[in-house]
């Protein structure tokens, strides 16, 4: 019953902010960049403008919308990057163990004990800013907990007799760990990849709100809020509705995660008769 | 015994080593001689039990009779063919040795079809026109007891002993010559032990197989074998063929092993023995199970290790009393 | 004997709730355990008998619960004793061992603590005379060199040392019933002979009432006096061990024993090919209509799937709940 509500509200508000990105040209009112006017500058939320306007007299209800295209490219396609880099470590170290092991572990260690948004502000701070850079940044510094659990993962699958008798087969190593190990370990997987989907927003609204992201004029939820500081008192709007827009899509994300590892979880399916 | 050169199976000398502990600095703390000087024969048709409490090696001889675990020393030859670790010949030991795992639970892959589970190997080995992959597969499946429609399900839709015959069609796919058996019945519910037990010696005598079964159900090994042996820390203490060493035995261990079983009927039984398996990072001097034989003395404390015995008839006994105790 | 039995069931039923279903698990399980008695339940995985045991001193736990039936034990109702008043009873007068012995002890204390925490907690001794005792507890279960054992922690000792443990806490109040549930399954086979050993002779010389549990029918034919057979949720036959496996009454009892391939056999009849049973252990979720076991039935007729047969008490004593019994 209750994983039930988590993975339909999570689900739903996830679903909301990916049709807001796809259909941003026609749900919008106005162009988000060009459709600047300084006669409607700062106009609380009406009829007119839904979510207000901002210093320059943009419509933030259609920003809004434009920057869910940002915040979903950002959060899907580094979440990606990380998830791939992390099963591929995880999965190899654990599996194959050793010095490789040794080594994927001392990798993990080290991304662990700094913390992530520092390694990508440095990363950031190398390249310029913009959508590509903030991909890399973020799509490599976030795969040290996947890789954690898929090397978890794979230390414990291995000595399952299925993964035995593969070898016994003759299966090579690669294909053990695709068709053996693999499929058995996306559960907790894609959990942690969404969690982390969650972050990733977080983290790239935090990298345009230092100014370190998506530049201006182009509208990050980030960047946004970057823009409205100087406002927060005076025309609150301009900072809320872009708040609300992360504070919704990572809260989405988060319940979806859970809703997922409820589902996901071996042992909330059907006990072995 | 024998020196009979068609033997299907051959392990000469074979030992395997773990170094254990070991810290950040300095070498490992010892070394456990997990399996020390095997030498075993498995002849064609023949099932041999392998018999053994936890910690004797059973589990790692066959690991590295499959190729799983390089020997520290000695030879596995397979069809009189010395095998060995190389990528090479890993194809052909699987087309020669297979194995049937304890728990039918864990040992089929919760996210394949049996279809899957049975493809796989076949096309990896060379067998890849759809036709015939279709015929192996129908054909196997027949064999160990279950419908052809039974391809299209994955393992959780099956009962423990159906996921048992599933690992066996496994096993069987590449037609392998030997199968190594590793309990293959006592994970499995009680009422559902006669079926596989008589599965297997079904398949033994139509497809000429031959077993290396590795049990502690002393039962099971009576009725399935046609030759034991019993294994104490790493290492073999007696071997003959079934009468001799469940009606005759010589071995005050495997005494004390067919005492231990609790009589239904309550009939009289044996000596048993105490304690347990030694340290085997510390092992006794001399004949290793003295600690916990009944009929030890200064003798058999003494180094070195006694010799496996030839008392005829393939029976054979790592005793030094053995002459002594005259059954 | 016609004094008072120590550990009176009836008609027992335990309920597993799947989403809002219910289904029976344990279902009109009766029987009575006399002092200094062992009986043994018998069955496969699902069959019912583990629950049955830890039902009797209140420690299930959703989705299983006690839905009906009365225990009593020493002449006192207890299946609705208040949580205080079993734990009272628990550990005391009754006491359980389990079949893996690292997961029923604490692994941060040591085992001469644990075992004096009995002392402390139901006899009210000073820890300094508990820790005494608990050394005697040790030498009682043949624990070697027990002064410097009581110092060990779980994970230091072996299977067999740490089952040894388990049943010194288990004894340490005198218990009047000890349930044993599998004590031995997950040891090799000469340790077991020595553990079962160890529970039959403390037993026999405290006077303790003993209920067994096990999936092999050998070592509860070996052990126990009386043997009740459970099949899906049911004592189908309940016997005196000797009768049971010379002329097993029940075709569920007589295929188990038929099937197994028993130490012996081959040497004294030559290999025959072993009675199979035919079918699969029911889930619970999917217990047969009529006789639980008519699907796997030699003998079923069409009484058998309609109707569920009751107890037919046997005039040399036990019972046997088919239709067609022999």
């Amino acid at each position: 019953m209750k994983f039930g509500t988590n993975l339909m509200l999570g689900g739903a508000l996830f679903a909301m902010v990916i049709i807001a990105g796809i259909f941003a040209p026609w749900l919008a009112h106005t162009d988000p960049v060009m459709a600047a006017d300084l006669m409607y500058a700062e106009e609380p939320p009406g009829s007119a403008f839904w979510f207000g306007t901002d210093a320059q007299g943009r419509d933030i209800y259609s920003r809004v919308l434009y920057g869910a295209r940002i915040s979903l490219t950002v959060g899907i396609v580094s979440q990606l990057i990380n998830t791939v880099i992390g099963v591929c470590l995880g999965l190899s170290a654990g599996y194959w163990g050793g010095w490789w092991d040794d080594f994927v572990n001392g990798l993990t260690n080290l991304m662990l004990a700094v913390p992530s948004l520092i390694f990508a502000l440095a990363i950031m701070a190398i390249l310029n800013p913009g959508l590509t850079s903030l991909l890399i940044a973020l799509g490599l510094t976030n795969w040290s907990f996947t890789c954690r659990i898929a090397r978890a993962s794979a230390l414990s699958l291995k000595s399952q007799g299925y993964v035995q008798a593969a070898k016994v087969l003759g299966y090579g190593d690669l294909r053990i760990m695709l068709t053996q190990l693999l499929p058995n370990m996306l559960g907790p997987i894609i959990v942690i990849g969404t969690l982390g989907m969650g972050g990733a927003v977080l983290a790239e609204a935090t990298l345009s709100f230092l100014g370190l992201g998506i530049r201006p004029p182009f509208p990050s939820w980030g960047s946004m809020l970057s823009d409205a500081r100087e406002q927060i008192t005076t025309a609150p709007w301009i900072s809320i509705f872009p708040g609300l827009a992360i504070f919704v899509t990572v809260l989405g994300l988060n319940l979806l995660g859970d809703g997922l590892r409820d589902i996901l979880d071996p042992h909330s399916r059907s006990r072995r008769a | 015994m024998s020196e009979a050169p068609n033997a299907l199976l051959k392990l000469e000398d074979l030992a395997v080593h773990f170094p254990v502990g070991g810290g950040l600095l300095g070498g490992p703390r010892g070394v456990v001689h997990a399996v020390d000087g095997i030498d075993l024969e498995l002849k064609h048709g023949e099932c041999l039990g392998l018999v053994g409490e936890s910690g004797c090696g059973k589990s790692t001889l066959a690991l590295s009779i499959l190729g799983l675990q390089a020997p520290t020393r000695g030879r596995v030859l397979l069809d009189g063919k010395a095998v060995d670790g190389a990528a090479g010949d890993r194809m052909a030991r699987a087309r020669t040795v297979q194995m049937v795992f304890q728990d039918p639970f864990s040992s089929l892959n919760p996210r394949q079809t049996v279809r899957r589970t049975l493809e796989t190997p076949l096309r990896l080995h060379g067998v890849k026109a759809k036709s015939e992959v279709e015929d192996r597969i129908a054909e196997i499946l027949g064999h160990v007891g279950l419908r052809p429609e039974h391809a299209e399900r994955y393992p959780h839709e099956f009962s423990g002993g159906q996921r048992q015959r599933i690992g066996i069609a496994r096993a069987l796919i590449l037609k392998p010559k030997i199968i190594l058996l590793d309990e293959p019945v006592s994970a499995l519910d009680v009422s559902i032990r006669a079926q596989i037990i008589n599965l297997l010696l079904e398949l033994k005598e139509t497809l000429g197989l031959s077993y290396l079964m590795i049990s502690h159900d002393l039962g099971v090994v009576e009725h399935m074998s046609d030759r034991v042996a019993v294994m104490y820390l790493g290492r073999i203490v007696e071997t003959g063929d079934w009468k001799s060493i469940f009606t005759n035995p010589r071995h005050p261990y495997t005494k004390a092993l067919i005492a231990a079983i609790p009589d239904p009927f309550g009939r009289a039984q044996g000596a048993k023995i105490f304690g347990e398996i030694p340290n085997p990072l510390d092992p006794p001097t001399g004949c290793g199970f003295h600690p916990r034989c009944p009929e030890a003395r200064d003798i058999c404390r003494r180094p070195p290790i006694p010799d496996l015995e030839d008392l005829g008839q393939g029976h054979s006994v790592r005793c030094r009393r053995v002459r002594e105790l005259a059954a | 004997m016609t004094t008072k039995p120590l550990l009176e069931v009836e008609h027992l039923r335990i309920d597993l709730a799947i989403g809002d279903a219910r289904f029976a698990a344990v279902q009109d399980v009766s029987f009575t355990i006399m002092r200094g008695e062992t009986l043994g339940l018998v069955g496969e995985s699902g069959c019912g008998k583990s629950i049955t045991a830890l039902s009797l001193i209140g420690l299930l736990r959703p989705p299983l619960n006690l839905s009906g039936g009365a225990v009593r034990f020493d002449g006192q109702e207890i299946q609705n004793l208040p949580a205080d008043e079993m734990r009272k009873l628990r550990g005391n007068r009754i006491a359980m061992i389990f079949q893996e012995p690292m997961t029923a002890l604490n692994p941060l204390s040591t085992v001469g603590r644990q075992i004096a925490e009995m002392f402390v907690l139901h006899k009210g001794k000073s820890w300094a005379e508990a820790e005494r005792l608990a050394i005697e507890a040790l030498v009682s279960v043949r624990v070697p060199a027990p002064e410097r054992r009581v110092k060990d922690y779980p994970h230091q000792l072996s299977g067999g040392m740490r089952q040894r443990v388990m049943i010194a806490i288990a004894l340490a109040c005198d218990p009047d019933l000890l349930l044993a549930d599998e004590p031995t399954t997950a040891l090799d086979v000469t340790v077991q002979a020595e553990i079962l050993d160890l529970i039959k002779d403390l037993c026999a010389a405290r006077g303790t009432a003993v209920l067994m549990i096990s999936h092999d029918l050998g070592l509860i034919a070996n052990m126990c006096q009386r043997v009740g057979v459970m099949y899906a949720g049911r004592i189908v036959e309940e016997r005196a061990a000797e009768e049971i496996f010379q002329a097993p009454r029940h075709p569920y009892t007589n295929g188990l024993i038929a099937s197994l391939p028993l130490l012996g056999a081959r040497a004294r009849h030559g290999r025959q090919r072993l009675k199979e049973i035919a079918g699969v252990v029911p889930p619970v979720a999917a217990f047969p209509q009529g006789c639980r076991f008519h699907p796997r039935c030699y003998a079923a007729s069409e009484t058998c799937r309609a109707v569920d047969p009751v107890e037919t008490h046997l005039p040399q004593g036990g019972f046997v709940r088919c239709h067609h019994h022999v």
